[in-house]
């Protein structure tokens, strides 16, 4: 499928972050706009779209909730205030990444604790386990798909125990993922069949858990109160569709990329294999060089940012990849380096935003790198074959050839 | 040496309690706090400076 906007004719000027040319190209078209002198690109797509591409920038925008709205963190070819029925702000469509302050504090408050380390941390047997038994499901083929028989299975698996999914359905959740991450340049009718469908897919859940309450993210959200009063059903139908969409992808692609790093880096695969205690602290440069998710922004009202001017509505792309990469807060920031020590990335955001679920993301990467690095001690990137990158915003590998050279 | 989480700037990343778990605890909510009063003992000063400069918030600070 193309994008109704064409191909990408000059990333400084008409840039898409959904144009399969971005993401697979990423590094060399930052570079090339930085050292044209081009730090805030720009889009007449999606309605007008700017690309802050340093850390300063990415940083004053996190911070900046008045002037720049959390409502719609995807960028789509319609504004929310051309959607109708569209959740307004504070609250938005998927609270809480979707909420400003004041209403923000409240909805995220009362989700922190089942993200907390101590309550996940129970989980990295369960996701052991199961990382074992996708190896065990490859047999002894030499060549398999990283991507697709592995790390795109652990956190749908997760996602599904959190909330109470038979995870037979995840070939389901994977199309309405893709749905509403990837083909924001697609044909509109498309996506919309797919939200429509996605959207009874959970208020089938909502009402059975109403029915017969659980132990899942679903029957605990049925059951919390917000300042006194139960939480309406779009804001528990909103939390539920943000942990399936913001919990699968994203890992996914953390995964895929710090798998493709170490197929093809032979030095880091090695030293991992031999001591995997430095695993942790590699995860984290693999988070830094790899971030895999640029969120979104909407402009509060007009204003000059930076030397562009910036209008009320305007979208503005909030790439944390871009400032992990930035030379002025990590030095040699291109190189990828699991001895760095001092690595204050922002790969899950910063400020009131800061990912909700970093901690769950974390025990899966390590777990998951630590278990195939266990099994399969040695193995390349299958060259033949080439890697498939995601579209939009949140980049990883879609498809990653590697061949086995080693099992235990 | 002594270190301090300020809470007001805290945002949960977990970096210092997951570095230096001997200085460092975390609430149900997931926020950090530093331990023993923040009084860092003997030979863990290069944990609580590592702590620092992996903190994404700039939360940590430390007092020698």
């Amino acid at each position: 499928m193309t994008s109704v906007y064409g191909p990408a004719t000059n990333w400084a000027t008409d840039f898409d972050h959904a144009d399969p040319e971005y993401n697979k190209n990423i590094h060399k078209i930052w570079d090339d706009l930085k050292t044209s002198g081009c730090p805030i690109a720009h889009t007449d797509r999606y309605g007008g779209a700017w690309l802050p591409l340093t850390y300063e920038m990415v940083h004053e925008i996190s911070y900046d909730t008045t002037h720049f709205s959390s409502r719609s963190p995807v960028v789509g070819q319609l504004k929310p205030s051309e959607i109708p029925d569209a959740i307004p702000a504070p609250v938005g469509g998927v609270p809480p990444i979707s909420s400003d302050p004041p209403f923000h504090a409240g909805a995220r408050h009362l989700l922190l604790p089942i993200f907390a380390p101590k309550k996940i941390d129970p989980l990295n047997s369960v996701i052991r386990e199961f990382c074992h038994k996708l190896i065990d499901d490859m047999g002894d083929k030499e060549f398999v798909d990283g991507a697709v028989e592995y790390a795109q299975n652990i956190p749908v698996m997760v996602v599904a125990h959190l909330l109470g999914f038979p995870l037979a359905d995840a070939d389901q959740f994977r199309v309405w993922i893709r749905s509403a991450l990837e083909d924001v340049g697609e044909s509109r009718e498309q996506r919309e069949i797919d939200q429509l469908a996605l959207a009874d897919y959970i208020n089938k859940h909502i009402d059975q858990r109403i029915e017969n309450p659980g132990d899942d993210l679903i029957s605990y959200l049925l059951n919390a109160e917000m300042e006194g009063e139960k939480l309406s059903r779009e804001h528990v139908f909103g939390t539920v569709a943000l942990a399936l969409i913001a919990g699968i992808d994203t890992t996914w692609s953390a995964l895929g990329s710090s798998l493709l790093h170490l197929a093809s880096n032979s030095v880091d695969r090695r030293r991992l294999v031999e001591n995997p205690s430095m695993i942790p602290q590699a995860i984290e440069e693999f988070l830094r060089a790899y971030a895999p998710v640029t969120m979104a922004r909407l402009v509060t009202e007009d204003m000059e940012f930076h030397g562009v001017h910036m209008k009320k509505e305007d979208w503005v792309l909030l790439p944390f990849p871009a400032a992990n990469r930035d030379e002025k807060e990590f030095p040699n920031a291109d190189t990828v380096d699991i001895d760095r020590e001092i690595n204050r990335h922002t790969a899950f955001g910063l400020g009131i935003h800061r990912c909700i679920g970093s901690n769950l993301a974390r025990l899966e990467l390590n777990v998951a790198v630590e278990v195939f690095l266990e099994r399969f001690p040695d193995f390349e990137q299958d060259t033949k074959e080439e890697v498939k990158w995601s579209l939009g915003q949140v980049r990883g590998p879609r498809k990653l050839p590697l061949r086995i050279l080693a099992r235990s | 040496m002594r270190v301090h989480v300020d809470p007001s700037k805290c945002q949960g990343h977990n970096r210092c309690y997951a570095l230096a778990p001997e200085l460092f605890d975390v609430d149900d909510y997931g926020n950090a706090f530093e331990l023993n009063d923040g009084v860092v003992p003997a030979g863990l000063e290069d944990k609580a400076r590592l702590a620092l400069a992996n903190c994404p918030e700039f939360a940590i600070s430390i007092e020698e």
